[in-house]
Protein backbone atom coordinates (compact mmCIF):
# COMPACT_ATOMS: atom_id res chain seq x y z
CA UNK A 1 0.00 0.00 0.00
CA UNK A 2 1.37 3.62 -1.05
CA UNK A 3 1.75 5.85 1.99
CA UNK A 4 -0.92 8.88 1.86
CA UNK A 5 1.85 10.97 2.39
CA UNK A 6 4.21 9.93 -0.47
CA UNK A 7 3.58 11.03 -4.29
CA UNK A 8 1.19 8.59 -6.40
CA UNK A 9 4.97 7.49 -7.64
CA UNK A 10 5.90 6.13 -4.59
CA UNK A 11 9.50 6.40 -2.50
CA UNK A 12 10.96 5.82 -5.68
CA UNK A 13 11.93 9.64 -6.70
CA UNK A 14 11.89 12.98 -5.34
CA UNK A 15 8.82 13.29 -3.01
CA UNK A 16 8.19 16.67 -4.20
CA UNK A 17 6.09 16.13 -7.51
CA UNK A 18 6.91 18.70 -10.34
CA UNK A 19 3.26 18.42 -11.57
CA UNK A 20 0.49 17.21 -8.97
CA UNK A 21 -3.40 16.86 -11.37
CA UNK A 22 -6.20 15.65 -8.57
CA UNK A 23 -9.49 15.18 -10.17
CA UNK A 24 -9.15 16.36 -13.31
CA UNK A 25 -12.18 16.10 -15.77
CA UNK A 26 -11.88 17.29 -19.58
CA UNK A 27 -15.06 18.14 -21.90
CA UNK A 28 -15.60 18.38 -25.58
CA UNK A 29 -18.19 20.30 -25.82
CA UNK A 30 -20.78 18.47 -23.60
CA UNK A 31 -18.63 15.26 -24.27
CA UNK A 32 -16.71 14.12 -21.11
CA UNK A 33 -13.34 12.86 -22.45
CA UNK A 34 -11.05 12.28 -18.90
CA UNK A 35 -12.71 10.82 -15.66
CA UNK A 36 -11.15 12.49 -12.40
CA UNK A 37 -7.71 11.71 -13.64
CA UNK A 38 -5.04 11.72 -10.20
CA UNK A 39 -0.81 12.00 -11.08
CA UNK A 40 2.14 12.91 -9.92
CA UNK A 41 4.85 13.61 -11.85
CA UNK A 42 8.45 13.08 -10.74
CA UNK A 43 10.79 15.61 -11.22
CA UNK A 44 13.93 15.22 -13.22
CA UNK A 45 12.45 11.72 -14.47
CA UNK A 46 10.83 10.49 -18.35
CA UNK A 47 6.54 9.86 -17.39
CA UNK A 48 5.09 7.96 -20.09
CA UNK A 49 1.75 8.07 -20.89
CA UNK A 50 0.52 5.02 -23.09
CA UNK A 51 -2.94 3.47 -24.06
CA UNK A 52 -5.22 2.98 -27.18
CA UNK A 53 -5.97 5.67 -29.75
CA UNK A 54 -8.89 7.76 -27.95
CA UNK A 55 -8.18 7.04 -24.49
CA UNK A 56 -7.20 10.76 -23.61
CA UNK A 57 -3.49 10.36 -23.23
CA UNK A 58 -2.94 13.96 -26.01
CA UNK A 59 -5.90 15.36 -24.00
CA UNK A 60 -4.55 14.90 -20.91
CA UNK A 61 -0.85 16.22 -21.36
CA UNK A 62 -2.64 19.36 -23.53
CA UNK A 63 -3.87 20.68 -20.13
CA UNK A 64 -0.32 20.65 -18.31
CA UNK A 65 0.02 23.92 -20.64
CA UNK A 66 -3.22 24.86 -20.64
CA UNK A 67 -2.63 24.93 -24.92
CA UNK A 68 -6.44 23.42 -24.71
CA UNK A 69 -7.76 26.59 -24.24
CA UNK A 70 -7.58 28.04 -28.10
CA UNK A 71 -10.36 26.07 -28.40
CA UNK A 72 -13.95 27.34 -26.86
CA UNK A 73 -15.98 24.71 -26.63
CA UNK A 74 -12.88 22.57 -24.35
CA UNK A 75 -13.10 22.95 -20.59
CA UNK A 76 -11.47 21.26 -17.85
CA UNK A 77 -12.42 20.80 -14.36
CA UNK A 78 -10.34 19.83 -11.42
CA UNK A 79 -6.85 21.05 -10.94
CA UNK A 80 -3.14 20.79 -12.07
CA UNK A 81 -0.45 22.31 -9.40
CA UNK A 82 3.17 22.94 -11.28
CA UNK A 83 5.49 23.11 -8.05
CA UNK A 84 2.36 23.23 -5.77
CA UNK A 85 1.01 26.47 -7.52
CA UNK A 86 -2.48 25.92 -9.46
CA UNK A 87 -1.77 26.60 -13.28
CA UNK A 88 -5.69 27.93 -13.19
CA UNK A 89 -5.31 30.61 -10.28
CA UNK A 90 -5.51 33.97 -11.39
CA UNK A 91 -1.84 34.35 -10.25
CA UNK A 92 -0.70 31.88 -12.52
CA UNK A 93 0.29 33.90 -15.73
CA UNK A 94 -0.83 31.75 -19.07
CA UNK A 95 2.17 33.06 -21.45
CA UNK A 96 5.01 32.61 -18.05
CA UNK A 97 3.16 28.99 -17.86
CA UNK A 98 3.85 28.10 -21.54
CA UNK A 99 7.19 29.22 -20.79
CA UNK A 100 8.09 26.87 -17.82
CA UNK A 101 6.26 24.06 -19.53
CA UNK A 102 7.31 23.64 -23.07
CA UNK A 103 5.32 21.42 -25.55
CA UNK A 104 6.47 19.30 -28.42
CA UNK A 105 4.09 18.13 -31.27
CA UNK A 106 3.66 15.13 -33.20
CA UNK A 107 4.20 16.60 -36.53
CA UNK A 108 7.42 18.74 -36.47
CA UNK A 109 6.52 22.52 -36.64
CA UNK A 110 8.94 25.21 -37.40
CA UNK A 111 7.98 28.63 -37.98
CA UNK A 112 7.88 29.91 -41.15
CA UNK A 113 11.39 31.71 -40.51
CA UNK A 114 15.15 30.68 -40.71
CA UNK A 115 17.18 28.04 -38.44
CA UNK A 116 18.60 30.68 -36.14
CA UNK A 117 15.22 32.55 -35.75
CA UNK A 118 13.25 29.71 -34.97
CA UNK A 119 15.53 29.35 -31.92
CA UNK A 120 15.75 33.15 -30.99
CA UNK A 121 11.98 33.79 -31.49
CA UNK A 122 11.23 32.59 -28.04
CA UNK A 123 14.60 34.01 -26.12
CA UNK A 124 13.80 37.56 -27.53
CA UNK A 125 9.88 36.90 -26.43
CA UNK A 126 11.05 36.05 -22.82
CA UNK A 127 14.25 37.71 -22.29
CA UNK A 128 15.70 41.23 -22.76
CA UNK A 129 18.76 39.30 -24.85
CA UNK A 130 21.94 41.36 -26.03
CA UNK A 131 22.77 40.94 -29.99
CA UNK A 132 25.88 39.81 -28.48
CA UNK A 133 24.19 36.90 -26.44
CA UNK A 134 21.88 35.91 -28.28
CA UNK A 135 24.08 33.37 -30.79
CA UNK A 136 25.43 31.92 -27.97
CA UNK A 137 21.77 30.94 -26.12
CA UNK A 138 20.70 29.76 -29.86
CA UNK A 139 23.73 27.92 -30.33
CA UNK A 140 23.02 26.47 -27.00
CA UNK A 141 20.03 25.40 -27.43
CA UNK A 142 20.83 24.06 -30.70
CA UNK A 143 23.53 21.73 -28.92
CA UNK A 144 21.21 20.88 -26.58
CA UNK A 145 18.88 19.04 -28.81
CA UNK A 146 21.70 17.20 -30.13
CA UNK A 147 21.14 19.47 -33.33
CA UNK A 148 23.97 22.18 -33.64
CA UNK A 149 26.96 19.90 -35.50
CA UNK A 150 24.10 19.39 -38.48
CA UNK A 151 23.04 22.86 -38.62
CA UNK A 152 25.58 24.73 -37.65
CA UNK A 153 26.22 25.93 -41.52
CA UNK A 154 22.34 26.33 -42.51
CA UNK A 155 21.65 28.86 -39.78
CA UNK A 156 20.32 31.12 -42.39
CA UNK A 157 18.32 28.49 -44.04
CA UNK A 158 14.54 28.19 -43.95
CA UNK A 159 13.49 25.86 -40.98
CA UNK A 160 11.28 24.16 -43.03
CA UNK A 161 14.14 23.23 -45.04
CA UNK A 162 15.37 20.51 -42.69
CA UNK A 163 14.84 16.49 -42.58
CA UNK A 164 11.88 15.43 -40.32
CA UNK A 165 13.81 14.31 -37.38
CA UNK A 166 16.00 17.52 -38.07
CA UNK A 167 12.50 19.65 -37.56
CA UNK A 168 11.60 17.98 -34.82
CA UNK A 169 14.84 18.59 -32.89
CA UNK A 170 14.77 22.30 -33.95
CA UNK A 171 11.73 22.35 -32.08
CA UNK A 172 13.08 20.46 -29.19
CA UNK A 173 15.98 23.36 -29.57
CA UNK A 174 13.00 25.90 -29.71
CA UNK A 175 11.49 24.87 -26.47
CA UNK A 176 14.55 24.42 -24.28
CA UNK A 177 15.84 28.01 -25.72
CA UNK A 178 13.28 29.59 -23.41
CA UNK A 179 14.56 27.66 -20.66
CA UNK A 180 11.41 25.38 -19.10
CA UNK A 181 11.19 23.32 -16.29
CA UNK A 182 8.74 20.71 -18.22
CA UNK A 183 8.31 19.02 -21.57
CA UNK A 184 5.30 18.15 -22.95
CA UNK A 185 6.07 15.29 -25.56
CA UNK A 186 2.98 14.65 -27.78
CA UNK A 187 3.92 11.40 -29.69
CA UNK A 188 7.27 13.58 -30.75
CA UNK A 189 8.67 10.54 -32.78
CA UNK A 190 5.03 9.07 -34.80
CA UNK A 191 5.99 11.06 -38.17
CA UNK A 192 9.70 10.24 -38.04
CA UNK A 193 11.86 7.70 -39.34
CA UNK A 194 12.96 4.43 -37.23
CA UNK A 195 16.58 6.11 -37.26
CA UNK A 196 15.54 9.71 -36.27
CA UNK A 197 13.02 8.58 -33.44
CA UNK A 198 16.28 6.37 -32.09
CA UNK A 199 18.04 10.15 -31.97
CA UNK A 200 15.41 11.60 -30.07
CA UNK A 201 14.70 9.04 -27.76
CA UNK A 202 18.82 9.23 -26.71
CA UNK A 203 18.42 12.80 -26.53
CA UNK A 204 15.01 12.49 -23.92
CA UNK A 205 17.43 10.42 -22.01
CA UNK A 206 20.32 13.64 -22.05
CA UNK A 207 17.58 16.19 -21.37
CA UNK A 208 15.70 14.70 -18.22
CA UNK A 209 18.54 15.75 -16.41
CA UNK A 210 17.51 19.00 -16.37
CA UNK A 211 13.73 19.00 -17.16
CA UNK A 212 11.14 16.69 -16.32
CA UNK A 213 9.42 14.75 -19.54
CA UNK A 214 6.04 13.68 -19.80
CA UNK A 215 5.71 12.08 -23.31
CA UNK A 216 2.86 10.68 -24.86
CA UNK A 217 3.77 7.52 -27.42
CA UNK A 218 1.46 5.10 -29.42
CA UNK A 219 4.58 2.94 -29.14
CA UNK A 220 4.94 0.61 -26.13
CA UNK A 221 8.56 -0.06 -26.55
CA UNK A 222 9.53 2.89 -26.37
CA UNK A 223 7.54 3.71 -23.34
CA UNK A 224 9.41 0.86 -21.88
CA UNK A 225 12.56 1.75 -23.15
CA UNK A 226 12.64 5.49 -22.34
CA UNK A 227 10.73 6.28 -19.55
CA UNK A 228 11.14 5.95 -15.73
CA UNK A 229 7.22 5.74 -14.67
CA UNK A 230 4.43 4.23 -17.37
CA UNK A 231 0.60 5.89 -16.82
CA UNK A 232 -1.79 3.37 -18.40
CA UNK A 233 -4.57 5.56 -19.56
CA UNK A 234 -8.30 3.77 -20.93
CA UNK A 235 -11.22 5.54 -22.05
CA UNK A 236 -10.49 8.66 -19.96
CA UNK A 237 -8.96 6.58 -17.03
CA UNK A 238 -5.70 6.45 -15.37
CA UNK A 239 -6.63 2.66 -15.24
CA UNK A 240 -2.82 2.42 -13.83
CA UNK A 241 0.58 4.15 -13.04
CA UNK A 242 3.74 2.98 -11.61
CA UNK A 243 7.37 2.66 -12.08
CA UNK A 244 7.95 1.29 -15.94
CA UNK A 245 9.48 -1.98 -15.12
CA UNK A 246 6.63 -3.14 -12.92
CA UNK A 247 3.68 -1.71 -15.83
CA UNK A 248 5.41 -4.03 -18.32
CA UNK A 249 6.58 -7.16 -16.35
CA UNK A 250 4.04 -7.33 -13.42
CA UNK A 251 0.85 -4.87 -14.66
CA UNK A 252 -1.71 -5.18 -11.64
CA UNK A 253 -4.79 -3.98 -13.64
CA UNK A 254 -6.37 -6.78 -16.13
CA UNK A 255 -6.77 -4.14 -18.56
CA UNK A 256 -3.75 -3.14 -18.40
CA UNK A 257 -1.77 -6.43 -18.84
CA UNK A 258 -4.06 -7.09 -22.30
CA UNK A 259 -2.98 -3.74 -23.95
CA UNK A 260 1.32 -4.67 -22.73
CA UNK A 261 0.49 -8.16 -24.35
CA UNK A 262 -0.95 -6.64 -27.44
CA UNK A 263 -4.43 -8.13 -26.81
CA UNK A 264 -6.11 -4.91 -27.80
CA UNK A 265 -4.95 -1.25 -29.29
CA UNK B 1 -27.15 -7.79 -77.22
CA UNK B 2 -29.63 -4.92 -75.55
CA UNK B 3 -26.23 -3.81 -73.28
CA UNK B 4 -24.20 -3.36 -76.17
CA UNK B 5 -26.57 -1.07 -77.78
CA UNK B 6 -26.43 0.99 -74.30
CA UNK B 7 -23.07 0.89 -73.95
CA UNK B 8 -22.83 2.58 -77.53
CA UNK B 9 -26.02 4.85 -76.69
CA UNK B 10 -23.90 6.12 -73.77
CA UNK B 11 -20.34 6.73 -75.80
CA UNK B 12 -22.48 8.71 -78.35
CA UNK B 13 -24.11 10.87 -75.45
CA UNK B 14 -20.69 11.64 -73.77
CA UNK B 15 -19.67 12.26 -77.17
CA UNK B 16 -22.31 14.97 -77.87
CA UNK B 17 -21.61 16.41 -74.24
CA UNK B 18 -17.81 16.73 -74.47
CA UNK B 19 -18.13 18.65 -78.10
CA UNK B 20 -20.93 20.85 -76.83
CA UNK B 21 -18.83 21.78 -73.55
CA UNK B 22 -15.78 22.31 -75.80
CA UNK B 23 -17.67 24.58 -77.97
CA UNK B 24 -19.28 26.81 -75.01
CA UNK B 25 -15.63 27.04 -74.10
CA UNK B 26 -14.71 28.19 -77.18
CA UNK B 27 -17.01 30.50 -77.48
CA UNK B 28 -15.88 32.31 -74.17
CA UNK B 29 -12.57 32.21 -75.02
CA UNK B 30 -13.10 33.31 -78.76
CA UNK B 31 -15.28 36.43 -77.35
CA UNK B 32 -12.06 37.24 -74.44
CA UNK B 33 -9.94 36.68 -77.25
CA UNK B 34 -11.80 39.22 -79.28
CA UNK B 35 -11.94 41.81 -76.89
CA UNK B 36 -8.00 41.29 -76.16
CA UNK B 37 -7.82 42.05 -79.50
CA UNK B 38 -10.16 44.84 -80.24
CA UNK B 39 -8.77 46.60 -77.27
CA UNK B 40 -4.99 45.99 -77.96
CA UNK B 41 -5.38 46.99 -81.65
CA UNK B 42 -7.35 50.15 -81.32
CA UNK B 43 -5.09 51.41 -77.87
CA UNK B 44 -1.73 51.14 -79.47
CA UNK B 45 -2.57 53.42 -82.05
CA UNK B 46 -3.23 56.09 -79.06
CA UNK B 47 0.05 54.90 -76.35
CA UNK B 48 2.59 56.92 -77.28
CA UNK B 49 4.81 59.19 -75.01
CA UNK B 50 2.29 62.24 -74.93
CA UNK B 51 -0.48 60.03 -74.00
CA UNK B 52 1.59 59.27 -70.74
CA UNK B 53 2.69 62.78 -69.96
CA UNK B 54 0.63 65.61 -71.57
CA UNK B 55 -2.95 66.77 -70.24
CA UNK B 56 -6.20 66.04 -71.60
CA UNK B 57 -6.29 68.45 -75.05
CA UNK B 58 -9.53 70.28 -76.65
CA UNK B 59 -11.07 68.12 -78.97
CA UNK B 60 -9.38 68.02 -82.29
CA UNK B 61 -5.92 69.47 -81.18
CA UNK B 62 -4.51 65.93 -81.57
CA UNK B 63 -1.83 66.44 -78.68
CA UNK B 64 -2.87 65.67 -75.49
CA UNK B 65 -2.46 63.04 -72.94
CA UNK B 66 -3.82 61.44 -69.75
CA UNK B 67 -1.12 62.13 -67.45
CA UNK B 68 -3.71 63.85 -65.05
CA UNK B 69 -5.96 60.44 -65.29
CA UNK B 70 -3.34 58.22 -64.86
CA UNK B 71 -1.68 60.08 -62.03
CA UNK B 72 -5.58 60.23 -60.23
CA UNK B 73 -5.88 56.84 -60.78
CA UNK B 74 -2.73 55.45 -59.34
CA UNK B 75 -3.45 58.21 -56.22
CA UNK B 76 -7.12 56.92 -55.31
CA UNK B 77 -6.08 53.03 -56.00
CA UNK B 78 -3.32 53.51 -53.67
CA UNK B 79 -5.81 55.34 -51.20
CA UNK B 80 -8.16 52.83 -51.16
CA UNK B 81 -5.81 50.22 -50.88
CA UNK B 82 -4.29 51.71 -47.66
CA UNK B 83 -7.77 51.97 -46.30
CA UNK B 84 -9.79 49.14 -47.67
CA UNK B 85 -6.47 45.99 -46.88
CA UNK B 86 -5.83 46.68 -43.62
CA UNK B 87 -9.51 46.42 -42.59
CA UNK B 88 -10.27 43.47 -44.83
CA UNK B 89 -6.94 42.42 -43.54
CA UNK B 90 -8.16 42.49 -39.98
CA UNK B 91 -11.49 41.23 -41.01
CA UNK B 92 -10.47 38.33 -42.14
CA UNK B 93 -8.49 37.72 -38.90
CA UNK B 94 -11.56 38.05 -36.65
CA UNK B 95 -13.44 35.27 -39.15
CA UNK B 96 -10.59 32.83 -39.20
CA UNK B 97 -8.90 33.43 -35.25
CA UNK B 98 -11.88 34.21 -33.22
CA UNK B 99 -15.31 34.44 -34.91
CA UNK B 100 -14.54 30.98 -36.46
CA UNK B 101 -18.12 29.55 -34.78
CA UNK B 102 -19.18 32.57 -32.92
CA UNK B 103 -22.27 34.02 -33.50
CA UNK B 104 -21.23 37.78 -34.00
CA UNK B 105 -18.19 36.19 -36.23
CA UNK B 106 -20.96 34.22 -38.27
CA UNK B 107 -22.89 37.43 -38.77
CA UNK B 108 -19.86 39.27 -39.90
CA UNK B 109 -19.30 36.63 -42.51
CA UNK B 110 -22.83 36.89 -44.11
CA UNK B 111 -22.40 40.28 -44.44
CA UNK B 112 -19.00 40.49 -46.30
CA UNK B 113 -20.31 37.88 -48.91
CA UNK B 114 -23.34 40.08 -49.16
CA UNK B 115 -21.09 43.33 -49.34
CA UNK B 116 -19.59 41.33 -52.09
CA UNK B 117 -22.27 41.12 -54.14
CA UNK B 118 -23.46 44.95 -54.15
CA UNK B 119 -23.56 46.47 -57.25
CA UNK B 120 -20.46 49.27 -57.45
CA UNK B 121 -22.97 51.64 -59.03
CA UNK B 122 -24.60 51.87 -55.22
CA UNK B 123 -21.27 51.85 -53.13
CA UNK B 124 -20.86 55.12 -55.15
CA UNK B 125 -24.31 56.55 -54.42
CA UNK B 126 -23.40 55.61 -50.81
CA UNK B 127 -19.90 57.56 -50.62
CA UNK B 128 -21.56 60.50 -52.91
CA UNK B 129 -24.14 60.83 -49.75
CA UNK B 130 -21.73 60.53 -47.36
CA UNK B 131 -18.62 62.18 -48.56
CA UNK B 132 -19.86 64.50 -51.52
CA UNK B 133 -23.04 66.43 -50.60
CA UNK B 134 -22.20 67.26 -46.70
CA UNK B 135 -18.79 68.70 -48.23
CA UNK B 136 -20.27 69.86 -51.34
CA UNK B 137 -17.53 68.76 -53.57
CA UNK B 138 -16.22 65.66 -55.39
CA UNK B 139 -13.15 64.25 -54.36
CA UNK B 140 -10.27 61.71 -54.68
CA UNK B 141 -10.68 60.49 -50.91
CA UNK B 142 -14.72 59.90 -51.35
CA UNK B 143 -13.45 57.88 -54.18
CA UNK B 144 -10.77 55.67 -52.55
CA UNK B 145 -13.41 55.21 -50.22
CA UNK B 146 -15.94 53.92 -52.76
CA UNK B 147 -13.23 51.82 -53.55
CA UNK B 148 -12.09 50.70 -50.43
CA UNK B 149 -15.79 49.23 -49.33
CA UNK B 150 -15.29 47.13 -52.86
CA UNK B 151 -11.86 46.03 -51.55
CA UNK B 152 -12.87 45.22 -47.72
CA UNK B 153 -14.76 42.42 -48.22
CA UNK B 154 -12.66 40.66 -51.18
CA UNK B 155 -9.57 41.08 -49.00
CA UNK B 156 -11.31 40.03 -45.72
CA UNK B 157 -12.57 36.53 -47.01
CA UNK B 158 -9.20 35.46 -49.11
CA UNK B 159 -7.34 36.61 -45.52
CA UNK B 160 -9.73 34.40 -43.69
CA UNK B 161 -9.46 31.60 -46.51
CA UNK B 162 -5.52 31.90 -46.29
CA UNK B 163 -5.24 31.74 -42.66
CA UNK B 164 -7.57 29.04 -42.65
CA UNK B 165 -4.83 26.77 -44.62
CA UNK B 166 -2.39 27.20 -41.76
CA UNK B 167 -2.65 24.07 -39.82
CA UNK B 168 -3.40 24.49 -36.15
CA UNK B 169 -0.22 22.80 -35.04
CA UNK B 170 1.70 25.91 -36.28
CA UNK B 171 -0.79 28.18 -34.07
CA UNK B 172 -0.60 25.18 -31.01
CA UNK B 173 3.70 25.66 -31.54
CA UNK B 174 3.46 29.50 -30.99
CA UNK B 175 1.55 29.42 -28.46
CA UNK B 176 3.75 26.71 -26.63
CA UNK B 177 6.52 28.81 -26.10
CA UNK B 178 4.69 31.58 -24.63
CA UNK B 179 3.90 34.03 -27.28
CA UNK B 180 0.77 35.82 -27.05
CA UNK B 181 -2.23 35.68 -29.39
CA UNK B 182 -2.22 39.16 -31.26
CA UNK B 183 1.92 38.22 -32.17
CA UNK B 184 1.25 34.78 -32.87
CA UNK B 185 -1.26 36.16 -35.93
CA UNK B 186 0.88 38.47 -36.89
CA UNK B 187 4.53 37.01 -36.61
CA UNK B 188 3.57 33.58 -37.40
CA UNK B 189 0.71 33.09 -39.45
CA UNK B 190 0.58 35.82 -41.57
CA UNK B 191 4.44 35.13 -42.22
CA UNK B 192 3.34 31.85 -42.92
CA UNK B 193 0.38 32.96 -45.03
CA UNK B 194 1.74 35.74 -46.63
CA UNK B 195 1.77 34.83 -49.96
CA UNK B 196 -1.90 34.04 -50.10
CA UNK B 197 -2.33 37.58 -48.18
CA UNK B 198 -0.62 39.18 -51.19
CA UNK B 199 -2.48 37.45 -53.90
CA UNK B 200 -5.65 38.74 -52.39
CA UNK B 201 -4.48 42.00 -51.89
CA UNK B 202 -3.30 42.48 -55.62
CA UNK B 203 -6.59 40.42 -56.71
CA UNK B 204 -8.39 43.08 -54.89
CA UNK B 205 -6.52 45.72 -56.53
CA UNK B 206 -7.50 44.29 -59.78
CA UNK B 207 -10.89 44.00 -58.81
CA UNK B 208 -11.26 47.74 -58.19
CA UNK B 209 -9.07 49.20 -60.94
CA UNK B 210 -11.71 48.76 -63.65
CA UNK B 211 -14.85 50.05 -61.60
CA UNK B 212 -16.30 53.05 -63.13
CA UNK B 213 -19.85 53.49 -61.63
CA UNK B 214 -17.93 54.25 -58.12
CA UNK B 215 -16.29 57.15 -59.05
CA UNK B 216 -18.22 58.81 -61.25
CA UNK B 217 -20.33 59.87 -58.37
CA UNK B 218 -17.32 60.32 -55.79
CA UNK B 219 -13.66 61.10 -57.74
CA UNK B 220 -15.46 62.68 -60.92
CA UNK B 221 -13.14 63.65 -63.63
CA UNK B 222 -11.02 66.62 -63.50
CA UNK B 223 -9.14 68.05 -66.90
CA UNK B 224 -6.17 69.14 -64.74
CA UNK B 225 -3.47 67.90 -62.01
CA UNK B 226 -5.04 67.06 -59.00
CA UNK B 227 -3.93 69.51 -56.03
CA UNK B 228 -5.25 67.92 -53.12
CA UNK B 229 -7.62 65.01 -52.58
CA UNK B 230 -10.17 67.37 -51.65
CA UNK B 231 -11.27 68.12 -55.48
CA UNK B 232 -12.50 66.73 -58.22
CA UNK B 233 -9.77 63.91 -59.61
CA UNK B 234 -8.87 62.94 -63.20
CA UNK B 235 -8.92 59.39 -63.68
CA UNK B 236 -9.05 56.61 -66.40
CA UNK B 237 -12.43 54.97 -66.26
CA UNK B 238 -14.43 57.65 -65.95
CA UNK B 239 -12.17 59.41 -68.30
CA UNK B 240 -12.97 56.34 -70.63
CA UNK B 241 -16.59 56.66 -70.21
CA UNK B 242 -16.98 60.50 -71.22
CA UNK B 243 -14.19 60.33 -73.98
CA UNK B 244 -15.54 57.03 -75.30
CA UNK B 245 -19.24 58.56 -75.77
CA UNK B 246 -18.01 61.65 -77.47
CA UNK B 247 -17.84 62.69 -80.69
CA UNK B 248 -14.11 62.95 -81.51
CA UNK B 249 -12.17 60.95 -83.05
CA UNK B 250 -9.02 62.10 -80.71
CA UNK B 251 -10.57 61.52 -77.35
CA UNK B 252 -11.96 58.36 -78.74
CA UNK B 253 -8.85 57.08 -79.33
CA UNK B 254 -7.01 58.01 -76.26
CA UNK B 255 -10.24 56.45 -74.66
CA UNK B 256 -9.17 52.88 -76.41
CA UNK B 257 -5.59 54.21 -75.03
CA UNK B 258 -6.98 54.29 -71.47
CA UNK B 259 -9.05 51.30 -71.67
CA UNK B 260 -5.71 49.22 -72.66
CA UNK B 261 -3.63 50.32 -69.98
CA UNK B 262 -6.44 49.52 -67.24
CA UNK B 263 -6.38 45.86 -69.37
CA UNK B 264 -2.71 45.70 -69.12
CA UNK B 265 -2.37 46.52 -65.95
CA UNK B 266 -5.25 43.97 -64.59
CA UNK B 267 -3.71 41.21 -66.55
CA UNK B 268 -0.35 41.96 -65.00
CA UNK B 269 -1.19 42.12 -61.43
CA UNK B 270 -3.98 38.61 -62.13
CA UNK B 271 -0.34 36.93 -63.45
CA UNK B 272 1.29 37.93 -60.87
CA UNK B 273 -1.15 36.87 -58.53
CA UNK B 274 -1.35 33.67 -59.81
CA UNK B 275 2.79 33.40 -59.56
CA UNK B 276 2.75 34.08 -56.37
CA UNK B 277 0.43 31.81 -54.92
CA UNK B 278 1.96 28.87 -57.22
CA UNK B 279 5.52 30.08 -55.54
CA UNK B 280 4.40 29.18 -52.66
CA UNK B 281 2.78 25.73 -53.77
Amino acid sequence: MIDPALPLYGDLADPTPKIRVRGLDFFYGDQQALFSNDIDIAPNRVTAVIGPSGCGKSTHLRVYNRIFELYRDQKAKGDVLLNGESIFAPTMKLLELRRRVGMIFQKPTPFPMSVFENVAYGIRLHYAVPKSELEGRVEEALKGAALWEEVRDLLHKPGTALSGGQQQRLCIARAIAVEPEVLLMDEPTSAIDPIATAKIEELVDVLKKNYTIVIVTHNMQQAARISDFTAFFFKGYIVEFGETRQIFTNPKNKKTEEYITGRFG
Amino acid sequence: MKKTQNVRRREVINHIVSVLSGLAALVGIFFLGWILWTVARQGLAALNLDFFTKLPAPPGSDSGGLANAIAGTVVITLLATVIGVPLGLFTGVYLSEFGRVSHFGRMVRFTTNITTGIPSIIVGLFVYTLLVVPFKHFSAYAGAVALAIIMLPVVARTTEDMLALVPNALRESALAIGMPRWRMILAILFRAARSGLLTGTLLAVARVSGETAPLIFTAMNSPYWMKSLAEPTANLTVTIFNYAMSPFDDWKRLAWGASLLIMATVLAVNILARYLLREKK
